[in-house]
């Protein structure tokens, strides 16, 4: 077989996996592993949910939560879903600098969420080792953080990318679509997290 | 879908593509992406393990041999414990019936040149051995976690914290890598059969890999999520499980035994899978029941995720919970009889060839009938209440992992050797292998159950003398249980050298794996196969022309 004369180029498997043509299996496959994912956070809730339940005052008196800026941050990661969607879509209508223009967007609001959230870390008055609440709080929204940052370097990745002729096009667009694949899901978490965490203390 | 317009491309040819025909010796040591040299390395990796954590146990039951405590300091037991448990589990029976069969088998027996993310997979891969690493550098780091595999705190907060940290790192390290499998393994059955293949065509072991993907997917994160919050009490001060700061230590057990029951199931179904491969291709009859052993291990999947508090009977739990967690851990005893009555109804009849493969899986057979209902009595609230933390539960859970889950590994390494290897192992001296390992595990883990009756606590090093005679028993099981891996580890050793050459197919069997070489070529095979006949057609007139279970083949699926 070695050596073989055949016009046509061989596909093998290795190629196969990583190559653009099989945008639906890795996308498959990162819609799989986000499922997983979610029920670590969901372990997370449940403790949350454990120690609510069980404490008579939660959150205790000296730790209680900051609810304006987090209400703001909250808006805009959400309205930030709505921005990388228009990202996608602008690449999927081979609208190379429109989705540069909206993921770019998308990455200055993830940036400012972080930033926000530091700003509140830095000015609750309260740390980590405080009590349990604090213990929970910063567990659960510090967690999401990171999965923030993960987020923010995969759609600045897409966009280091984005420089290189053709790289994503009309029919080529699996970068995108599994960054804001990813982008959706933290803030779907985010809004689990915020209902849990901040909402029912208002309760 | 555009792979499946590329793999029925019948001009595909090898050796044009730049990597060769057979890998080199030194291509399995390194970062490869082939499915079947991963598979190699998760069963070489985790054989490795197994004489390891066998190791710890010989050396626990040389300690247990005498009520007194004198052999191994009581740190260093409680050591070996903790490691023994840990190795077992995490680094030898999950990769090796998983990993190791699961990326060997799966893309041929469906068709598929490779996995569907095969750098994912080597990666899934290469996390296992720096887990073993870290858990034996946590030995000269602090003597070693001690808190038994449960790591339940408060003691896992006091005990030796170093190491205890390197056991949650090492855990996490084997979880990650265990969810990057499941997910490889469910896209690749999902997306990558050979379009002739349908659902109901798939050989058994790809729906056992497809339930235990499942599991491993949904319960793995949550174990992550305990192993981090346990991390964080230990190192950075919180009190997620300190009870005199407000945390609470059952919350602990439910999100450990949240994964870790899932994780006998995780243990056992890709034996299943083995099991329904090996009876039918050596009793040469089609498997009785193809969907009822396909849909009871999806069913054992869902049901398991709601078992778990039957490890916590004792834990405080409500009478109501107990009532909910008996009923549904006793209805898991459902599936799994329908299991074993399919390949029970299998054998009837069958024109049965003892085979030590088959040996091993008819030996599985009654070890798990056994071992199987010491679970339903141990299922059952009451009864746990009396026996809980007993050697009771240590028989029962060694006679299902050893009986069942090593058996089958056993079982399927005698029946997949020729085609990972392409020679046959050495038939007698597997026969000695079983027959020194069947009687090992009667006599190490039967009496088990009589000490756990008359009250005798697990996890000790020193016992009520009354108990000894009965642990000299089970000391002497161990020893044979040790010396029984001797003639199975230079026989696969010496066979993998010099055995007899194998040819593609010498078991005579009808799965798609023995249509290519033997060992197969590295894209598995030059031109893809067609599916023309299910993959138990055994005896049948014009096999041909029938599927799975015997029905006629529909003359158009996909």
């Amino acid at each position: 077989m070695q050596g073989a004369i055949d016009s046509t180029p061989v596909v093998t498997g290795h190629e196969v996996a990583a190559h653009e043509e099989h945008q639906d299996l890795r996308v498959l496959g990162l819609i799989t592993f986000l499922a997983s994912e979610f029920l670590m956070f969901a372990g997370f809730f449940a403790v949350f949910l454990v120690f609510r339940g069980s404490h008579v005052q939660w959150p205790p008196e000296e730790t209680e939560v900051e609810l304006l800026l987090p209400a703001v941050n909250t808006l805009i990661l959400v309205s930030s879903s709505w921005v990388i969607n228009l990202g996608t879509k602008a690449i999927k209508k081979n609208d190379l600098a429109g989705m540069r223009k909206w993921f770019g967007i998308t990455a200055a609001m993830g940036a400012i969420f972080l930033a926000g959230q530091v700003y509140e870390y830095m000015n609750l008055g309260y740390g980590l080792k405080t009590n349990l609440f604090s213990n929970c709080f910063y567990l659960t929204t510090g967690f999401h953080g990171a999965h923030v940052f993960i987020g923010l370097v995969l759609i600045l990745g897409v966009l280091w990318r984005s420089r290189r002729a053709n790289h994503y096009t009309d029919i080529t667009h699996t970068g995108p679509e599994m960054a804001e694949i990813y982008w959706h899901f933290v803030d779907v978490v985010w809004i689990v997290l915020f209902s849990l965490i901040y909402l029912l203390t208002l309760i | 879908m555009a792979q499946a317009d590329i793999s029925i491309k019948p001009t595909e040819l090898q050796g044009g593509h730049g990597h060769p025909d057979k890998w080199k010796w030194y291509d399995y040591f390194t970062f490869n992406v082939d499915h079947k040299v991963i598979g190699i390395q998760y069963l070489v990796t985790s054989f490795l393990f197994y004489l390891v954590g066998g190791f710890m146990a010989v050396l626990m039951r040389t300690e247990l041999a005498t009520p007194n405590s004198d052999f191994l300091s009581p740190e260093l037991y409680n050591a070996f414990l903790t490691n023994h448990g840990t190795i077992m589990i995490f680094l030898w029976i999950v990769p090796a019936a998983i990993g190791g069969f699961g990326n060997f088998l799966i893309p041929l027996m469906i068709g598929a040149r490779d996995m569907a993310f095969p750098k994912l997979n080597a990666i899934a891969f290469w996390l296992n051995p720096p887990a073993g690493a870290v858990l034996a550098a946590s030995f000269f780091l602090g003597g070693g976690a001690q808190s038994g595999w449960t790591s339940y705190p408060p003691l896992s907060e006091i005990t030796a914290n170093l190491p205890q940290t390197l056991w949650c790192v090492a855990l996490i390290m084997v979880g990650t890598s265990s969810i990057l499998g499941s997910v490889n393994f469910l896209v690749t059955i999902w997306k990558m059969r050979v379009p002739s293949m349908a659902w109901d065509q798939m050989p058994l072991f790809c729906w056992a890999m497809v339930a235990t993907s499942v599991l491993a997917l949904f319960a793995t994160p949550v174990l992550a999520a305990a192993m981090v919050l346990l991390l964080f009490d230990i190192n950075f001060g919180t009190s997620f499980f300190k009870p005199d700061a407000g945390g609470n230590v059952v919350v602990y057990q439910h999100l450990f035994w949240f994964y870790s029951h899932p994780a006998v199931y995780l243990m056992i179904l890709p034996i299943f899978g083995i099991m329904s491969e090996v009876i039918p291709v050596h009793a040469r009859k089609p498997i009785f029941g193809y969907k009822a052993i396909a849909y009871s291990s999806l069913t054992i999947c869902l049901v398991g995720l709601f078992v778990w508090v039957h490890h916590m009977f004792t834990s405080g739990t409500a009478p109501w919970m107990r009532i909910f967690f008996t009923i549904s851990t006793l209805i898991v005893a459902v599936p799994t009889g329908i299991k074993i009555f399919s390949w029970v109804a299998t054998l009837w009849g069958g024109k049965i060839r003892y085979t030590t493969a088959m040996l091993f899986a008819v030996g599985l057979l009654s070890m798990f009938v056994f071992g199987g209902l010491s679970g339903v009595t141990l299922g059952a609230a009451p009864f746990d209440i009396h026996v809980h933390d007993t050697y009771y539960v240590v028989g029962h859970f060694h006679y299902v992992l050893y009986g069942g889950s090593v058996f089958g590994i056993y079982s399927g390494i005698y029946h997949w050797f020729p085609k990972i290897t392409g020679r046959m192992l050495n038939e007698p001296l597997g026969k000695v292998h079983f027959v020194l390992t069947f009687i090992g595990t009667i006599l190490t883990f039967t009496p088990m159950h009589n000490l756990g009756m008359q009250g005798m606590p697990r996890r000790v090093a020193m016992y009520d003398p009354q108990f000894a005679h009965l642990n000299q028993l089970v000391t002497v099981g161990a020893y044979i249980l040790a010396v029984s891996v001797i003639p199975f580890y230079f026989n696969v050793i010496w066979s993998w050298m010099k055995g007899k050459e194998a040819g593609p197919n010498p078991w005579n069997a009808m799965t798609m794996e023995w249509t290519t070489d033997s060992p197969p070529i590295i894209e598995n095979w030059e031109v893809l196969p067609v599916l023309t006949h299910g993959p138990y057609a055994y005896g049948m007139e014009r096999s041909d022309e029938v599927g799975p279970a015997g029905e006629p083949l529909p003359a158009s699926r996909s």
